[in-house]
């Protein structure tokens, strides 16, 4: 099929993707309206509603950011993986750890003053990240351990030692969460410095690492020599060894930055929402911010606008929770994933296929 | 004392069989899909699928063997999906696995709150009765869980899954599209249909666990697969994609899982670092097999790979 092989070429590539944004946007759509008719309610309702309660006003806006900002940091994560061809589906488990820690240095800092204690309590965070990252990542590169299994198995692990680090002396007594942490490692909310616009929604300064984040993208990848060797790892292996590109290093290495990353997602949700760490916050963020970086592909912009699109149905659901189920958005989150993989470029296989044309 | 007692009680063994059974389902649906070279980490979801299947099916016609049944054809229908998604839209097993896991978990919240109407559970179900069977003894408690048509029907579909893979033509072409897709082509399998096939078969398989688990528990619960799937997922990867070393692993994982629950109830050891210990054991193991150099562990190696 030598259409096939156009489709990899720069315009074709484009073409591929906008066909799996109107493919997943369309089967959406669908499973929307499927959902909705299916209990009942009405679509067109539905749908205003769900505009009403997220971009129909500031603090819907405001909202959908607070939401978006711990899934675009762990989707920039899992892309950074993903450029030397690793699934880093251990995100949930690097960020129930990284928040713990977060949680516990943070109340430590209580009077270091902001401009140490954000930055000490985050780092530190990232440090647990990356470290709950490394163990799976030595093990793919050293001994060949697929990492999707050693990372699902790492984040049942994490499960464990959060609870039994709660149970014993991390968590304030008889209760499931840390001491609040001090004002010194706290991420001050938008409308606490004078943006009256956002009132009442949770969304912080955090919003601006998420941002940074997607920024540093072309930047990392183009222009930066560790940058463009992981990139090239990911592109071709074996080109990559004779030439001389460290390729497990650079591996491992992206691995563990992608852990990293991952942990500064705790600046939304501890530092920046809700002052402490508790058991099961953030639960969820690890494979919502998978999904989005499945659908951004590697580009800032797809990343920042899938993060913005789940975010979007999460507040929506709460929207129109009263007449049906929020869980319907979570549905229409994984039709919209398998939509947009089906529809870049691939489904004309899916035809070609029916018609037993050999290829 | 009473730990000893405990732990070398015939109770125990029933416990690790009990447990054993979902483990041993999923499996054996993952060996089935990843032979034929479709990778499945949606075992986790089927799973789940299958235990809402089983259930509803169960409540409707309040028959516990239509019920069975129901389960597996949810099950099937979506592992179908997984492999149309990923055999001829080629798509990525990994993608397609996580965002069914993510279905799976978010569609049957939804079913359970539009059906039932409840965010956490269906109504309760009688499940399978074994009146002959009755008594609190260790002993009772084995015979009910060694007669029980679902542990019956996980041990004669495993059994049968490794004949078929082993000794059938149909196992034949299987192992073929897992290993060599593109030489499987050339000599006239149909590699496309055998994996599709090979994987709802597994999907069969994996929801008669999940209708096992949740006639065991006589009810849906939301997320109540807790993992089982990705358990399953890794004694597939340490048996080698083999269905008898697999259910072994997972007899051993169940058995973890049995002392656990012994030593949370007898001991003070703190609850966490205890229901930790499969997993710590499944990673160590993992590593120390690999680490003598992964003998016997190779994937098929046409795994995630496509026939051109």
């Amino acid at each position: 099929m030598s259409a096939g092989g156009a489709a990899t070429s720069g315009g074709g590539a484009l073409l591929d993707r906008t066909r799996g944004v109107a493919f997943g946007l369309a089967a959406g759509l669908v499973a929307f309206d499927l959902m909705v008719l299916g209990y009942g309610a009405s679509p067109a309702f539905m749908a205003r509603l769900l505009f009403e309660g997220t971009w129909g006003t500031s603090y819907g806006v405001g909202q959908v950011l607070f939401k978006a900002t711990p899934l675009v940091v762990v989707a920039v994560a899992v892309d950074c993986a993903l450029r030397t061809r690793l699934f880093n589906v251990g995100a949930e488990g690097q960020l129930a750890v990284a928040s713990l820690v977060a949680g516990v240095v943070g109340a430590r800092l209580g009077a270091a003053p902001a401009i140490v204690g954000v930055p000490l309590t985050v780092t530190a965070a990232a440090a647990a990240g990356g470290l709950w990252a490394a163990g799976p990542a030595l093990m793919r590169v050293r001994l060949k351990a697929h990492e999707v299994i050693t990372t699902i198995l790492m984040n049942k692990l994490a499960d464990g030692v959060v609870g039994f680090a709660l149970a014993s002396g991390a968590a304030m007594e008889g209760t499931v969460r840390t001491a609040s942490i001090g004002r010194g490692a706290r991420i001050p909310r938008l409308d606490a410095l004078g943006m009256p616009f956002f009132q009442g929604s949770a969304v912080s300064l955090a919003v601006l690492v998420g941002a940074l984040l997607l920024g540093a993208i072309p930047f990392v990848y183009r222009r930066t020599a560790w940058g463009r060797e992981v990139v090239l790892v990911g592109q071709n292996e074996r080109a990559c060894a004779r030439e001389g590109v460290p390729v497990g290093a650079r591996m491992i290495q992206s691995f563990v930055a992608s852990g990293a990353v991952v942990g500064l997602a705790s600046g939304a949700t501890v530092l920046g929402y809700k002052g402490y760490f508790e058991e099961g916050l953030g639960a969820g963020v690890g494979f919502a911010g998978l999904g989005v970086a499945l659908l951004g592909r590697g580009s800032a912009v797809g990343i920042g606008l899938a993060a913005l699109l789940f975010a979007t149905l999460q507040q929506g659901g709460l929207a129109i929770n009263a007449h049906v189920p929020k869980e319907a958005m979570d549905v229409l989150q994984a039709v919209i994933i398998v939509a947009v993989a089906l529809g870049d470029g691939r489904l004309r296989t899916l035809l070609a296929s029916r018609a037993e044309v050999p290829s | 004392m009473s730990i000893v007692s405990s732990l070398l009680s015939v109770t125990l063994v029933a416990q690790t069989l009990r447990m054993a059974v979902p483990y041993a389902a999923a499996a054996t649906g993952g060996v089935l899909s990843e032979r034929s070279g479709v990778v499945n980490i949606a075992l986790e979801g089927t799973m789940l699928v299958g235990a809402f299947g089983a259930v509803t099916t169960h409540v409707v016609t309040g028959s516990p063997w239509i019920g069975l049944a129901g389960g597996a054809g949810a099950g099937a229908a979506f592992a179908l999906l997984h492999a149309l998604v990923v055999v001829y839209g080629r798509v990525s097993g990994i993608v397609s696995g996580i965002a069914l896991n993510l279905l799976a978990a978010a569609g049957t919240r939804f079913l359970l709150r539009a059906i039932y109407g409840s965010s956490s559970n269906s109504p309760t179900v009688v499940g399978f009765r074994l009146p002959a069977l009755e008594g609190a003894g260790g002993g009772a408690r084995l015979l009910r869980v060694v007669a029980d048509p679902t542990t019956l029907a996980v041990v004669v579909f495993a059994v049968l899954a490794a004949l078929v893979v082993a000794k059938t033509a149909f196992g034949l072409r299987l192992r073929a599209a897992g290993e060599a897709p593109e030489v499987a082509r050339s000599s006239g399998v149909h590699v496309e249909r055998t994996r599709t096939a090979a994987v709802v078969l597994g999907g069969v398989a994996c929801a008669i666990g999940g209708a096992a688990l949740a006639f065991d528990q006589h009810q849906f619960q939301a997320g109540m697969t807790g993992g089982r799937g990705f358990i399953a997922l890794a004694a597939v990867v340490l048996s080698g994609w083999r269905v008898k070393r697999a259910a072994g692993f997972c007899l051993v994982f169940a058995l973890l899982d049995a002392v656990q629950i012994v030593l949370q109830n007898e001991t003070r050891l703190p609850v966490q670092a205890l229901s930790s210990l499969p997993y710590v054991a499944t990673l160590l193991t993992l590593l120390v097999l690999l680490r003598r150099g992964g003998s016997g562990m190779s994937a098929p190696r046409g795994l995630d790979r496509h026939a051109d």
